[in-house]
């Protein structure tokens, strides 16, 4: 909310106070200053803690002036040339402003024109310029005239973006005068968070700054001055719905005179972002401004012919479903049935709360006006907003919430200003229709609950003082204090929700710098740790030992990018994707369903500049489920790709990631876990090779898959020259399987025997068989199965190969014989011999 | 005798005038081999007589022992400036690079995660998770986001098909929804005397919002949750104090400012002196001095009283804080998008 300085002084005194000191005031107290902006006045410099812009005003360079004379420009039409007064010298001033051609030609102007004049080298906004830039003033020739000064308009103050005319100032500024004396200001952007709506006014903001200064607010100005009849009779209100529309307030001004607001009105709508349009418009904007309560102005004379020239009845009712309205944006409206119209007899007049209709508006013909201030549901304004997809100042506030108490205060301050701008008479009276009286809210509160919830010390007096400047009633009650919220705010429950809503209040004035910090003095937990989480940071660093790099990636795809993952003839799995109701962008419309997927996208990223790609991510994949909430389901994903080992300029190229490296690293892994006797066998995905793929077992449960990826999958990424090798884990089968801990193995204190063993089996002979049919005979004194060599070729034959072992036999006690070896090895060989048909090679 | 003399000083001389390794074991040769003169003039001792044995034999070895001693002493000095020149031959350019190591790194929110957990760890606040996909009712009305309610603008929702009318499914907006499991799942082990809870609460969240440098549809957040018959806002601001400063530097000041959030009150957002230009104005700090940390506020009557805990009893504070953006004000990084982008380049550098 725009709150300009100036308008502020009304209400609290603030006289020697530093504008960056009260704007951190307010923001520390929860009415964060966005933005200071400054009209002319002088600009901090240094640390800025808040941020500002604006101009700040040379007072030698920009004064007040006066145009005695304004006369043709020899070449051109459109200028004209201004003799003007700046206090000290004439000048002659060139300008194309359309509100000075009127004067032209009428020779001495009696009295002269008072406006703001720039001095050669003065800063201003660049009038001529798209958009707010500064520009300094030089010395320039216009269509031959010579041209070193200028009559400003509001942009080029930077007063607001207008800029079709200049400004004229009051008949009684004096000449030379400093314009920042005049019209200096200073405009608080305040962010009016959902609970401190009450302050989405020029009050409210007085309200809190005379409470957090100390200072005195002034009363709220609601008198008005009332020399017309009573209104009674005029006009009749009928509420059908008094949850909807708590309170109805109208009231009278007649005879009035529509026509611009005196300068300073339009000068304070400006800085807080309206429009000025004519003095009865003004004047509701402004009232609203001021005290937070949205008004409408109707042009009662039309009422009345609507009524058939009977007393009008303003009724206000549920719209019907589908029913419709053009209001004063021109916009023809359906109506849902929780939307809430404010109607006469001849039909409805305008959105409750929201904006008015076009027939009944105030026009330039309009004599006597009938002022609405009303109080309406919040919820369902904000659901008609959001229904309707409209905007106004009005509904800003009344979807935030305005207290029913505040509608005749509202309508009184309207038609006084009003009355003061326009000339009209006010009916005495309002006719007020108040079915349904706010409640009034009183909690109990006592030095106790501050101790509780703030942790310190605060007597009921210094409570109580707080309180009362924001407006609070207090009565002592027991040992602690009756507290009665006032009636302009919505913002404070009753019971131990008011009490914690008090705390805030009494928390945010007394400072919450004042507040000492603590430690925690309360009982701490029983704690228990996060067995899962834990796990997975285990995998994560063990990966990253191994040089591979963790990534981060959506969780949001695609289906058409998940599909990449897969090759192109396969039918896609027929789990359902948990898909999103609201689209942001048609990349990110699903859940994903693959991991693998996230991670090749990011391999495809970085592939064609690296010789290396080795990636993984620990991350949940989405799976609809009949349950309400999908599953979400932990998984790993590793890729790898490229050279081993990054190239240098000395060692060219490494080995390349194949199938038995992505093997190394799933083995690795799930022993450095401690998980042992895991069974590898070949496995079936669609993503992979089928000849170069393999799922880890553990029992019955798989728990990997891994190998190289399909050759179609492939060429589905641009992975420039990379082969790439992929593994997925499940964790959640993981966390059940890794043990809590395990056994270590003494170093052998004896020497082993270490020797070969090369032997010649069908190709069709798993390695793995061998190995573990070698390991299971040598049982507990064979300490070690290494395989460290495959061959094939001629020598051999076709459809075999050599395997070469190293066997390492141990015994834990004793140095082991050359007979008890020997033995050994003629078992292991006997068996290979026989059940694998393993030959021994010489 | 003074024939040995004659000899000790012509073979020294000699021996000086070696210059390398060959030339010494000349000199060996002919200085103490067999036919040396110092060998025919011990074996020429028996002509002696027996009481000038004694005497030339010891001068004789005295002789011996003098030129092995000179003789080892020349050897190592002609070593030593043999290893000397081949060292000097070896000298490598120490300037080309070292070897490239592949080093398997975490990613910059994993580690920032970690550290924040870490340091919350240690004040006895254990890690929580809960999911994803949440509905309506975690995620907003039992933390006191009644429906239509102004602050619920804040927080665009993705919204999942399929959902309950009246209770839609949607992408948790913060990790806030995992607070009444939390309390729940606690309350629930006693509910007439539900046992006090510190937990943090990391995790996964999404907003409707378009892709920019500063916002991102899916963001880390760490949501932090101590409830018990005894908390305050003061341990708010000291458990959070103690916090950052943990994190950024032991001496960095805090700031707490009034704040609104639906399931807070009183609620606070804490800034920290800006790290990098220590509270004196930078860009940074957007010349404030001051940096916008985190989110908190004494948990709301209504969000205990929804999650078990009675709000006349106990009271509790709860926080929450972006991992991305400490990442990003900690290591200088202008664009969020890059965390989930992946680009190697970025990544390698933390």
């Amino acid at each position: 909310m725009k709150t300009p300085l100036s308008w502020l002084k009304d209400f609290v005194d603030l006289e020697g106070i530093n504008l960056e000191e009260l704007a951190h005031t307010l923001t520390v107290a929860g009415l964060e200053v966005e933005e200071i902006h400054y009209i002319g006045l002088p600009m901090p410099s240094g640390l800025q803690q808040t941020k500002v812009s604006g101009l700040s005003w040379d007072p030698e360079k920009l004064v007040v002036a006066e145009i005695r004379e304004v006369g043709p420009h020899p070449n051109a039409d459109r200028l004209v040339l201004c003799r003007l007064f700046d206090g000290e010298q004439e000048h002659t001033v060139l300008t194309g402003a359309p509100n000075l051609y009127d004067y032209k030609d009428k020779g001495e102007l009696k009295p002269p024109l008072k406006v703001a004049y720039a001095k050669e080298g003065a800063e201003i906004y660049d009038g001529h310029q798209e958009g707010m830039h500064k520009t300094v003033l030089k010395r320039t020739k216009i269509r031959g005239v010579d041209s070193y000064s200028m009559v400003c308009s509001a942009k080029e103050l930077g007063i607001s973006e207008e800029h079709e005319g200049i400004i004229f100032l009051p008949a009684d500024a004096k000449p030379g005068t400093p314009l920042a004396d005049l019209l200096g200001d200073a405009v608080l952007t305040i962010a009016i968070t959902p609970n401190i709506a009450r302050d989405a006014n020029i009050y409210g903001v007085a309200r809190e700054i005379a409470a957090l200064t100390g200072r005195a607010l002034k009363p709220m100005p609601t008198d008005v001055q009332a020399a017309g009849p009573k209104i009674d009779g005029a006009v009749k209100i009928d509420i059908k719905d008094s949850e909807l529309n708590p309170r109805f307030v109208l009231g009278m001004l007649r005879n009035v005179e529509i026509k611009p607001s005196p300068g300073w009105v339009q000068q304070r709508l400006r800085l807080a972002g309206m429009r000025p349009i004519n003095n009865i418009v003004d004047a509701t904007n402004y009232a609203m401004l001021e005290l937070g309560e949205p008004l409408h102005a109707f042009d009662y004379d039309v009422l009345v012919q609507r009524a058939g020239s009977k007393t009008p009845t303003i009724l206000t009712r549920p719209a019907k479903q589908g029913e419709t309205l053009t209001t004063l944006d021109g916009v023809e409206r359906k109506l849902d049935d929780f939307t809430v119209l404010v109607c006469d007899t001849a039909g409805s007049l305008s959105i409750g709360g929201i904006m008015g209709g076009l027939e009944s508006e105030v026009t330039e013909t309009t004599r006597n006006v009938l002022l609405e201030g009303a109080s309406w549901n919040f919820i369902n304004v904000r659901k008609t907003l959001v229904a309707q997809r409209m905007s106004s100042e009005a509904a800003y506030r009344f979807s935030r919430g305005v207290h029913p108490a505040m509608a005749p205060r509202g309508v009184s301050r309207g038609l006084e200003l009003m009355r003061q701008w326009s000339g009209g008479v006010v009916d005495a009276g309002l006719v007020d229709e108040y079915p349904k009286p706010a409640e009034v809210v009183q909690v109990a509160i006592s030095p106790a609950d501050a101790k509780r919830w703030l942790g310190v010390a605060l007597s009921n007096e210094q409570m109580s003082k707080i309180l009362t400047t924001l407006g609070f009633e207090i009565k002592q009650q027991g040992d602690g204090l009756l507290v009665t919220v006032p009636d302009h705010r919505l913002d404070i429950e009753t019971g131990v929700v008011g009490k914690a809503d008090l705390m805030e209040e009494v928390a945010r004035i007394y400072g919450y710098d004042n507040i000492p910090a603590t430690r925690i003095a309360d009982a701490l937990p029983p704690q228990h740790g996060n067995p899962p989480l834990e796990l997975e940071e285990r995998v994560k660093d063990l990966l990253a030992r191994m040089g591979i790099q963790e990534v981060m990636t959506y969780r949001l795809t695609s289906p058409e990018e998940e599909a990449r993952r897969l090759p192109p003839e396969t039918t896609p799995d027929d789990k359902p994707y948990v898909k999103l109701a609201n689209v942001i962008s048609q990349e990110r419309t699903v859940l994903r369903k693959s991991l693998l997927a996230s991670v090749l996208e990011i391999a495809e990223r970085n592939a064609r500049q690296r010789q290396r790609i080795a990636l993984f991510e620990v991350g949940p994949v989405f799976h609809a489920s009949e349950e309400t909430l999908p599953d979400e389901l932990q998984r790993l994903v590793v890729i790898l790709g490229g050279q081993q080992q990054p190239a240098d300029w000395q060692a060219a190229d490494s080995a390349a990631y194949d199938f038995y490296a992505a093997k190394g690293v799933v083995a690795e892994l799930l022993a450095s876990l401690g998980l042992h006797g895991l069974k590898y066998e070949p496995g079936e995905h669609p993503s992979f090779h089928p000849g170069k793929c393999a799922r880890v077992l553990a029992g019955e449960r798989q728990l990997a898959v891994f190998g190289e990826l399909h050759p179609q999958v492939q060429s589905q990424y641009d992975l420039g020259a990379h082969t790439l090798q992929a593994i997925t884990l499940n964790l959640d089968v993981l966390g059940e399987l890794v043990p809590e801990r395990f056994d270590s193995r003494p170093v052998p204190q004896y020497p082993p025997v270490i020797e070969d063993l090369a032997i010649v089996v069908d190709e069709s002979v798993p390695a793995g068989k061998v190995e573990a049919m070698i390991a299971q005979t040598g049982g507990n004194l064979l300490a070690g199965v290494t395989l460290f060599d495959v061959f094939r070729g001629d020598k051999i034959g076709a459809d075999k190969k050599s395997l070469a072992y190293q066997l390492t036999y141990q015994h834990a006690e004793r140095t082991l014989t050359d007979d008890e070896v020997a033995k050994l090895r003629e078992r292991i060989i006997r068996r290979i011999t026989q059940e694998l048909g393993a030959q021994l090679r010489a | 005798m003074e024939n040995l003399q004659t000899i000790r000083e012509q073979a020294l001389a000699a021996l000086n005038a070696v210059q390398d390794e060959a030339a010494l074991e000349q000199w060996k040769v002919a200085q103490l081999g067999r036919n040396a003169a110092l060998t025919q003039a011990m074996k020429n001792l028996g002509q002696l007589s027996a009481e000038e044995r004694p005497l030339a034999g010891k001068q004789a070895n005295e002789v011996k022992l003098a030129l092995e001693a000179a003789f080892d002493e020349k050897r190592s000095a002609l070593e030593g400036a043999r290893l000397r020149e081949s060292l000097s031959s070896e000298k490598l350019d120490v300037t080309l690079p070292g070897h490239s190591i592949a080093l398997g790194r975490l990613h910059p929110i994993t580690q920032t995660l970690r550290r924040v957990n870490a340091i919350f760890a240690q004040m006895g606040f254990q890690v929580y998770r809960s999911r994803d996909v949440e509905t309506d009712e975690y995620n907003f009305l039992l933390l006191n986001f009644p429906p239509n309610h102004p602050a619920r603008e804040m927080q665009d929702s993705f919204y999942v098909e399929g959902g309950a009318p009246d209770n839609p499914t949607l992408l948790r907006t913060h990790t806030s929804a995992g607070q009444i499991h939390a309390m729940r799942e606690y309350a629930a082990k006693d509910p007439g005397n539900p046992p006090p809870i510190r937990i943090v609460l990391p995790g996964m969240c999404y907003r409707f919002e378009q892709v920019s440098s500063r916002s991102e549809v899916q963001f880390t957040q760490v949501e932090g949750l101590a409830v018990g018959e005894n908390i305050t806002f003061g341990d708010l601001k000291g458990t959070l104090t103690d916090f950052a400063q943990r994190f950024f530097n032991a001496n960095v000041r805090t700031r707490f400012r009034a704040s609104h959030f639906p399931f807070t009150e009183p609620s606070a957002e804490m800034d920290v002196e800006c790290f990098v230009c220590g509270g004196s104005g930078c860009s940074v700090c957007k010349h404030s001095g001051w940096l916008e940390i985190l989110g908190s506020g004494m948990v709301h009557p209504n969000v205990l009283r929804n999650g078990g805990y009675d709000p006349e009893k106990y009271s509790g504070f709860a926080f929450g804080m972006g991992p991305e953006r400490l990442t990003m004000l900690r290591y200088r990084i202008e664009d969020i998008r890059y965390f989930w982008r992946n680009d190697m380049r970025f990544l390698e550098q933390f």
